[in-house]
């Protein structure tokens, strides 16, 4: 929610990529597009995933996946969304 | 006619309080930001609509607005931190060296005659510097070299909290970190050097009154005598008559001189406030009393000012960038509370009246004077 406000953007958005689809492209391809994203997501140097960032597909956790593995062929193709949430920090 | 703007930053989110100059009615526009800690806001004394927010979260980093219209509409500008070469190492915890992180940005400062530039004051304490109204950043590194590898974080985090312009002098810059203490550049920001001479910190030191380790809170200068500097350090409040080459303590009959914020009357270089708080482990007025003290002597002899503010069952804390002065003729003083208060006078201090009572945690306040 959060960042569907800083990005001026609601519900789901649809980002083509070259070659593989991997974490790491999908965000270079977030962040062009939306580049007040920089730095929320991922550090903006190192690239490294926020410590209350989530990723999520297909029923699965990848947020702990290597950011350059290939994503579910479902994501790939465009039929599943990845989720990208702040995980549960609550009591 | 003249007005003023109060900027308001919370734990979730911005608030923007605005009234005429009698001060008496309130327009209150927010939240903006809402659900992010919002350290500081601060508008550029030359474009009064130019503005700067720091904005930030647990979940999503720090990012930096600016707004061009006095807070209507907000643009994310950059929010790249990068400290310059290696970023090295400070003291840790358990006496270990520890490298610098960046975490948030504290406070934002624009500059005294250019709307486009702008200081910012991070934790882990560094400062940096844009010229290009916040698109890009860059650090003034010398301030590290000043013996950084001795600073350590104090309880709430190794930050540079405080930046103070010399109006007459651009190249000279104070800044105040905790718990590392004040320091100084003659140069722009390209050296710096600790000014901490006379701070005794017997209880945070081994060495009482060490170059550097000093747990400053806050510093405020009047305009027109940049030579003299009031501190409020973790205890003692603090006068240097030198640009800070030298500290003497000017607590006299404070009933108690530990405190976050300073701040010094518009109009009257010698008139400057505090709000006491009992101890460094209970962040609450005294008895439950929340009084502003307010010196026309510089320091040592304080008075309490209660008129309209709640002296029984307060225990807030006011944090060290949430008390502003406007500049209208008859000076307007203004803080925030962690209890979500406003308070506001529009007479020196001398009576009071809460603008809002039910904010999230109030941080940082400042207050922009319209004409």
């Amino acid at each position: 929610m959060h960042l569907e406000t800083l990005a001026r953007t609601k519900g789901e958005i649809e980002l083509e990529v070259e070659g593989p689809a991997t974490l790491d492209v999908v965000l270079d391809a977030l962040e062009a597009r939306y580049p007040m994203l920089r730095g929320t997501i991922r550090d903006q140097v190192t690239k490294q995933r926020r410590a209350f960032i989530r990723f999520f597909a297909c029923g699965r956790d990848l947020s702990l996946e290597p950011p350059d593995a290939p994503l579910p062929d479902p994501v790939a193709t465009g039929a599943q969304p990845i989720l990208i949430v702040g995980a549960l920090a609550g009591g | 006619m003249s007005s003023v703007r109060v900027l308001a930053g919370t734990r979730k989110g911005a608030f923007i309080l605005t009234s005429d100059a009698k001060r008496e009615r309130w327009d209150v526009s927010g939240p903006h930001f809402a659900g992010w800690e919002m350290y500081h806001l601060k508008g550029s004394p030359v474009d009064t609509n130019r503005l700067y927010a720091s904005q930030s979260s647990g979940w999503f980093g720090q990012l930096i607005q600016r707004s061009d219209d006095g807070g209507k509409t907000w643009e994310p500008v950059d929010n790249k931190f990068a400290y310059e070469g290696v970023p090295g190492t400070h003291q840790w915890y358990d006496g270990t060296q520890h490298p610098w992180e960046f975490k948030r940005v504290w406070q934002l400062e624009p500059s005294l005659t250019d709307p486009d530039v702008v200081y910012a004051g991070v934790e882990d304490a560094a400062l940096f510097r844009s010229s290009d109204g916040g698109q890009s950043w860059q650090e003034l590194p010398g301030l590290r070299s000043a013996k950084g590898h001795l600073w350590a974080p104090g309880a709430g985090g190794m930050c540079l909290h405080t930046i103070v312009q010399d109006p007459s002098n651009p190249n000279r810059i104070f800044i105040a970190i905790s718990a590392a203490g004040a320091f100084r550049t003659d140069d722009a920001g390209q050296t710096w050097r600790p000014v901490n001479a006379g701070l005794k910190s017997p209880y945070e030191l081994p060495d009482p009154t060490a170059e550097v380790g000093h747990c400053v809170h806050n510093i405020a200068m009047h305009p027109s005598r940049p030579g003299v500097l009031f501190m409020q350090k973790h205890w003692d409040v603090m006068r240097s008559d030198d640009a800070g080459d030298s500290w003497y303590e000017v607590s006299g009959n404070l009933p108690t001189d530990f405190g976050f914020p300073i701040a010094v009357h518009a109009h009257e270089p010698n008139t400057i406030y505090v709000v006491p708080i009992k101890s460094d482990s209970e962040h609450f007025p005294p008895d439950g009393k929340l009084r502003v003290y307010r010196s026309r002597t510089g320091g040592n002899e304080w008075e309490a000012l209660t008129k309209g503010l709640p002296q029984s069952n307060c225990y807030v804390n006011v944090l060290r960038s949430a008390l502003a002065v406007d500049s209208l003729d008859s000076c307007g003083i203004y803080f925030g509370t962690t209890g979500g208060q406003v308070y506001g006078s529009a007479d020196s201090g001398d009576s009071w009246a809460p603008i809002v009572r039910d904010l999230p945690a109030v941080l940082s306040v400042e207050v922009q004077t319209l004409q």
